[in-house]
């Protein structure tokens, strides 16, 4: 038999039928839906008078304009409530599982899928939603969908599709102390570019990739789309079937080892062949912050601000130019020494329990510098709040000046009240710094969750292996 | 969806690479729960001088006079020409909607995003990929006449101009029988209901635990 990749072996288990054109028809497992991309959707099913093909397959949360302050006095935008509220009937008249805004497993949908075991390796994972591909960490081939995929997935169960190519990213090596799956994902993203990955499925590997926990590789994973792949993948192991264990959507004892069993064939088999390989030295890999308006745009906590007059091409030292220009900063200037006015704690990339344990473990003992005007912490999902709230971090988060909030994804996209104005800088750990997606002339620095606390404490970037941790 | 027709439109160029799918509708719009209605804030932040929200009267707002769409004859171009990776970011298909409700029918460029470039089709927006050369020729060609027009023929898969250039392109071909004869993909796929059915049952009885 020939050896096939991760990414060939799960889209051949779900191929239907491939038609006279070449294309396929892929049977999808799962499908997350929140409140942004589907009620036009559902319009459509019942303006079609056309029925759900699956119910069970949907996990339905409010996420994207959630308030993330006190949750019992609602929605106050109108607008957004509405969204909510259309959500709220649809699931209730189509009769899906919905987790609601006052249901403590309510929050960002790429954070409860795996938490509730919702997500599983070898599954067919679709959102409308480009950051569906958080859940590739499961060796599960997960990606975002339009509004129209959704209403064709609802209606079929299926999507049309076309094989991607296969690309493989190994993180050669351990990387060093202190070095996140976040900064891995954002020096791949800097070394492939933004539209690196267009037209393939990227499979994570090495021993870097293999050394992180799953809420790690769900960062990795998360941020593919920001190097152009609608899915990112990384193999089964023993840390992706302990994580699954025993959550309310997992299979129970009796099918419990056959889907183990099966799981643990999901890997890249020995002589797979890849489209494209590339290879980055775990070693070379240090804090990363983004200085631009791409997440390409992106370099080391001690490096400098690049300069466009020392690019060679026209377009990209005009695009260089323009992203200093938007951000307020200078060529040349030492990243370190860059000074914030907000921090943001959260979103799908960055708001599990790994990530606020490692962000705690920089505010303890420390205060909120006295520039930074907001630091906001909003814990992916109720269940991450809960936990965090029984290990202490909350009090170690608001004893340093940091606001700790209600589930949802707040500031990385700034749909609800959390927003920056306009020239406001802020170190986020959120995925996307383009112009505006913070709110209207609003900064993004990406960077991890350790970074962005340090960020916070200092009031400008600082290399996070330089800070003691207190106690 | 209509049937996507031969024509000759104006072309606006959109000299960025990396224009991303937030640029093209900003967030706050995306709270509608309607398809339509999303083309007078196609590219909001960059073509208001003030900051927009949904429910304002955008004709009561200050247009930005530098913005290319808001320029004669760009404000009734039909096909917009763009750099490397168009549509990055979000999955949102209000991108989509946004342009195709200002009136594009066509984006040029010599890469899409994926999800993007797959989105477009639903809505009978084509985005044509060409070489890197041939857009660089076009975005000259365009800078020497105001008023450059094109024609798209999906049929032959033809880009030409009225000196007689012509482009070939590569179209998916379901993709062009779905945009040439107005076809719905719902309806297509749902032909094939029974196939579906026969692959759960033998799907679910591989792996119950899924069942």
């Amino acid at each position: 038999m020939a050896a096939l990749t991760l990414y060939d072996k799960v889209w051949q288990q779900h191929v239907v039928r491939q038609d006279d054109y070449g294309t396929a028809l892929l049977y999808i497992d799962r499908h997350l839906v929140h409140e942004v991309t589907s009620p036009q959707a559902f319009e459509g099913l019942l303006m079609n008078q056309r029925p759900l093909w699956r119910k069970q397959s949907i996990l339905a949360v409010p996420d994207h304009n959630v308030p993330t302050t006190a949750r019992n006095l609602g929605i106050t935008d109108p607008v957004a409530k509405l969204q909510v509220d259309t959500l709220d009937q649809n699931c209730a008249s189509f009769g899906l599982t919905e987790f609601k805004m006052d249901d403590r497993r309510q929050g960002i949908v790429h954070v409860i899928g795996p938490e509730q075991g919702a997500t599983l390796p070898g599954m067919t994972v679709v959102c409308g939603d480009s950051h569906t591909s958080t859940h590739g960490a499961f060796a599960a081939l997960a990606f975002g969908i339009g509004t129209s995929e959704v209403e064709h997935v609802m209606a079929t169960q299926c999507l049309i599709q076309k094989k991607s190519k296969n690309m493989r990213v190994t993180i050669d090596g351990a990387v060093g102390q202190g070095i996140t799956g976040k900064d891995i994902v954002l020096a791949i993203i800097g070394k492939i570019g933004t539209a690196g990955g267009n037209g393939y499925a990227i499979e994570f590997g090495g021993e870097a990739i293999r050394n992180l926990s799953m809420e790690g590789r769900m960062t990795v994973c998360n941020m593919a789309i920001e190097a152009g792949a609608r899915a990112g993948m990384i193999g089964c192991d023993q840390t992706t079937i302990d994580y699954v264990n025993g959550r309310p959507f997992a299979p129970q004892q009796k099918d419990w080892d056959s889907a183990v069993a099966y799981w643990k064939t999901l890997h890249t088999d020995e002589g797979a062949r890849f489209d494209r390989e590339v290879v980055i030295a775990a070693d070379s890999i240090e804090p990363q912050v983004t200085w631009g308006t791409s997440p390409e745009m992106v370099a080391s906590v001690n490096a400098a601000i690049p300069d466009p007059g020392a690019e060679q091409n026209r377009q990209k030292s005009e695009s260089v130019q323009k992203a200093l220009d938007y951000m307020g900063l200078q060529a040349n200037r030492a990243i370190n020494s860059v000074y914030l006015d907000k921090v943001f704690i959260g979103s799908c990339t960055n708001s599990r329990i790994e990530d606020l344990r490692a962000a705690a473990a920089i505010a303890r003992g420390r205060h909120v510098a006295q520039n930074i005007k907001l630091a906001l912490v909003v814990p992916g999902s109720g269940l991450v709040k809960q936990q965090a709230e029984k290990e202490g971090l909350d009090q170690i988060f608001l004893q340093a000046g940091f606001e700790w909030r209600e589930p949802g994804c707040s500031m990385c996209l700034a749909m609800n009240a959390d927003r920056l104005e306009s020239g406001e800088r802020c170190a986020s750990t959120s995925n996307r710094n383009f112009e505006g997606r913070q709110g209207q002339g609003g900064r993004t620095h990406l960077v991890s969750p350790a970074m962005a606390a340090a960020a916070a404490v200092c009031g400008h970037f600082t290399d996070v292996r330089t800070l003691e941790l207190l106690n | 969806m209509e049937k996507f027709q031969k024509f000759t439109g104006i072309v606006a160029p959109m000299d960025r690479a990396n224009v991303d799918t937030d640029a093209i509708i900003p967030k706050q719009y995306l709270k509608s729960i309607k398809r339509t209605g999303f083309g007078p804030n196609l590219f909001d932040d960059w073509r208001y001088l003030d900051s927009g929200e949904p429910g304002l009267d955008n004709k009561e707002r200050r247009v930005n006079p530098a913005f290319v769409l808001n320029k004669t004859p760009y404000k009734y171009a039909q096909i917009l020409l763009a750099r490397e990776n168009f549509g990055c970011g979000s999955s949102r298909e209000h991108a989509v909607w946004a342009l195709a409700d200002f009136g594009f029918k066509v984006v040029i460029a010599p890469s899409f995003a994926d999800i993007f470039f797959n989105n477009s089709f639903k809505s009978g927006l084509l985005p044509i990929v060409l070489s890197v050369a041939v857009v660089d020729q076009l975005f000259l060609e365009l800078a020497e006449h105001e008023d450059y027009q094109l024609s798209i023929d999906l049929e032959r898969q033809i880009v030409s101009n009225s000196a007689g250039m012509e482009v070939p392109f590569e179209v998916d071909a379901f993709r062009k029988h779905c945009l040439l004869n107005g076809l719905d993909d719902i309806g297509l796929t749902l032909q094939h209901a029974d196939q579906i059915k026969a692959f759960e049952q033998q799907y679910y009885q591989q792996s119950p635990w899924l069942a």
